[in-house]
């Protein structure tokens, strides 16, 4: 460690590991209720996450959310990219989960066939 | 391989952990692991929060949830409701005291809405035992900064242009003092950090240390780079074995990546740093006293000149800094004194942290601009006083401090307001009183605690501080006697003149500034032998009323036997035998005697 830009390119290497205190970036949700947990939810989440790592892509958030009342489309998953409207995903399996983070998280392009809905975020 | 998808920061400040939070950690480790979901959620003791009255807390990221009073029996709900599913736990989250409504994340509650963290910035938010997270955000930049692109000059004058003033309690302006001690030629000199913290009542020395380390150790090696010394030490009494070892594992760390040690930064500076564990005098936070208890004498005071600049620790100039005075220089370095001037009025600058006791809804620490109001304090971050009771006075820089009534809360707090009004920010505790206080009891409270810590080497302190005890006693005792207030006076003025170390000169602080704001308690102890808030015991009258059934208890319970009367009758207490033991009050099973 020798100088200033020795140290700075530290933190930037340290810093993702305590980006989830940050709640910033794109953000992956998860319906996790009783319906969604049936339907394989776990699954999805632990595919979603090893995904993230497997491609280390730094700037997103997995949270999960409880039941919103259309049971019969879980796996429902969400994306949420900073700026852009809330894509609301249907009947997702493992290999959707993959498409989607390939597909919306990193290159942000939507997965038509698996939407079920769009909110626009403000 | 998984991406960790969340955190679960526990406190682990001193408050949280005797509160319980270690057997809350452990719980949250074996639930998690439980649910297998120990790929995905990491687990974080932090140090502490401020606040500390609803502890043990919990902190659940991304989503911020702040949860209060967390029991181990809670844990397996917050794993299964909110860690699994995403629900969060309602019934653990904070609720504002006056209007019940439930908080669920840091940013809103009341207490943390007026605070401006930047001395606390990183407390509760990284592990404190991981420099890791302190480089992650942005730790050791200020360090680096002034090595590799400033002159250690160039070091002072940004220190002496953010205004920064000693926050030991002094108040003294921090860039001068570098620059005195930059000034004076030596081959050796040493940066020491005070870390006695003594007053009763401040605990925010001791938080900063136990949640954030680094900060200090980076300050302390900024200070030494602009003063020219290589060997430093930290006074931390030992009664604050988590600070001490947060500390121990900190320089280690720090020594291994290169922040301390030969040559940090390739730059050829040197800086070694030792901890000295203090025993808990309150004179060893005293500058002179302390250095003499680093070199293995009796912590007793000096007088100064010569001050520590020029012949300190080892007769070596010294520069002498409190861990909060400390904790705040990285961020002068790295943001610019500019930016710093930003907040805290003209001549006092920054923020203070303040350690709020007493009868307060929101005890805990908290750190503000300086400048705002008492008021503020108390009421917007303190969430007011306790049981819906009034508010009586403020006690405000410890046993060197002052009172303040209720007339004086909208004075802007900084160094210069209080000392007009008869107080000292001291090192910021704030003892907040109701009116079931005494003041003359608060007074005779704080005197004993500075007249027992004298540590005798000068008369006045040593026979003076005494002398004003026993006039104390005796009026609380109903004892005091026409022209007291006036003898208390005297002495205390006397004592302010002429005692060695600031001890001594601060010592009758609370007798008179109780004396100017509460005058007419003292007088109806004195004169009518009455204690207006029914706190001094030899002044109380026990009296029995009609609830009275006649047990006889209270007579048998009486050691000088005033209490006299016929079973199931009322009885009666004789005032010129009863010595106001109270042990009657104690006895009572109807509740029937009362104080009056
Ligand atoms: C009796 C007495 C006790 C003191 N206790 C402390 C203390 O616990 N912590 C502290 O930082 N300063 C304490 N001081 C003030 C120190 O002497 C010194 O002024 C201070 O450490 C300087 O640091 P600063 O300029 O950063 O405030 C005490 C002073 C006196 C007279």
């Amino acid at each position: 460690m020798k100088t200033l830009d020795d140290l700075k390119a530290l933190r930037e290497k340290l810093k993702e590991d305590i980006r989830v205190r940050k709640n910033d970036g794109i953000k992956i949700i998860i319906g996790m209720g009783t319906c969604g947990i049936a339907a394989g939810a776990r699954e999805i989440m632990s595919t979603i996450l090893d995904e993230i790592a497997t491609r280390n892509l730094q700037n997103v958030q997995v949270q999960q959310t409880g039941c919103i009342g259309m049971c019969e489309q879980e796996v429902l998953v969400d994306v949420i990219r900073p700026g852009e409207d809330r894509i609301t995903y249907g009947k997702v399996d493992v290999n959707d989960a993959k498409r989607i983070v390939a597909e919306h998280v990193v290159n942000g392009r939507i997965v038509e066939d698996k939407v079920i809905g769009k909110i626009k975020q403000d | 391989m998984q991406h960790i998808r969340a955190h679960v920061l526990v406190c682990g400040g001193t408050g949280c952990k005797s509160s319980g939070s270690e057997k809350v950690e452990a719980a949250f480790r074996s639930e998690i692991e439980k649910m297998n979901l120990q790929n995905e959620i990491m687990v974080v003791e932090t140090g502490c929060h401020g606040f500390c009255e609803h502890g043990p807390l919990v902190i659940v990221y991304p989503e911020g949830t702040f949860y209060c009073s967390v029991k181990e029996d809670d844990v397996k709900e917050i794993v299964e409701e909110h860690l699994f599913k995403g629900r969060i736990v309602d019934r653990l989250l904070y609720r504002e005291p006056l209007t019940q409504e439930k908080v669920p994340t840091y940013s809103e509650i009341g207490f943390y809405k007026k605070q401006e963290r930047i001395v606390l910035e990183n407390c509760g938010v990284i592990n404190p035992e991981a420099i890791e997270e302190y480089v992650a955000l942005g730790g050791y930049e200020g360090l680096a900064k002034a090595l590799t692109e400033m002159t250690p000059e160039g070091v002072v004058e940004e220190v002496k242009k953010s205004g920064l003033r000693g926050r030991g309690g002094g108040g003294f302006p921090t860039g001068m003092k570098w620059q005195f001690a930059a000034g004076s030629v030596n081959d050796k000199k040493y940066v020491i950090c005070n870390a006695d913290e003594g007053d009763p009542g401040a605990f925010m020395d001791r938080s900063v240390l136990e949640g954030d380390p680094h900060k200090v150790l980076e300050g302390m090696a900024i200070c030494a780079y602009a003063i020219g010394a290589d060997e430093g030490y930290i006074y931390v009494r030992a009664e604050y074995p988590l600070a001490i070892q947060r500390l121990e594992v900190a320089i280690k760390q720090a020594e291994e990546m290169g922040f301390l040690g030969n040559n940090i930064f390739g730059s050829g500076f040197n800086l070694t740093l030792h901890i000295k564990e203090g025993a808990g005098a309150f004179v060893c936070g005293e500058e002179t006293a302390l250095m003499a208890s680093i070199e293995g004498k009796r912590g007793m005071p000096r007088p100064r000149p010569p001050f520590p600049a020029v012949s300190g620790l080892w007769g070596k100039p010294t520069n002498i800094n409190n861990v909060e005075t400390f904790a705040n220089v990285a961020n002068i370095i790295v943001k610019g004194a500019d930016w710093y001037c930003g907040y805290g009025t003209e001549k006092s600058k920054g923020t203070k942290v303040f350690a709020l006791t007493g009868k307060i809804n929101n005890t805990g620490l908290a750190e503000v601009p300086m400048g705002i109001t008492m008021k503020e304090i108390i009421y917007d971050i303190g969430g007011g006083i306790n049981d819906g009771k009034k508010f009586k006075a403020v006690q405000i820089g410890g046993p060197s401090g002052g009172c303040l009534p209720e007339h004086l809360l909208d004075l802007p707090v900084d160094y210069d307001s209080l000392i007009s009004a008869g107080a000292m920010m001291g090192s910021g505790g704030l003892v907040v009183m109701d009116e079931d206080t005494c003041m003359v009891d608060v007074a005779k409270f704080f005197l004993n605690f500075t007249q027992s810590e004298s540590c005798g080497k000068c008369t006045p302190c040593r026979e003076g501080t005494k002398r004003m005890l026993e006039i104390l006693t005796r009026i609380t005792e109903g004892l005091g006697r026409e022209g007291d207030i006036e003898l208390l006076e005297s002495l205390a003025k006397n004592i302010k003149e002429t005692a060695l170390c600031g001890l001594g000169q601060t010592a009758p602080n609370p007798v008179l500034s109780t004396l100017k704001h509460f005058r007419n308690e003292y007088e109806a102890h004195i004169m009518e032998k009455r204690c207006p808030a029914g706190v001094c015991d030899k002044l109380a009258n026990y009296v029995i009323t009609d609830a009275c059934k006649g047990c006889g208890l209270c007579a048998k319970g009486c050691p000088v036997n005033a209490i006299s009367g016929t079973v199931k009758e009322k009885h009666i207490i004789d005032e010129t035998i009863c010595i106001k033991c109270g042990a009657c009050m104690t006895a009572c099973p109807f509740k029937a005697i009362v104080k009056a």
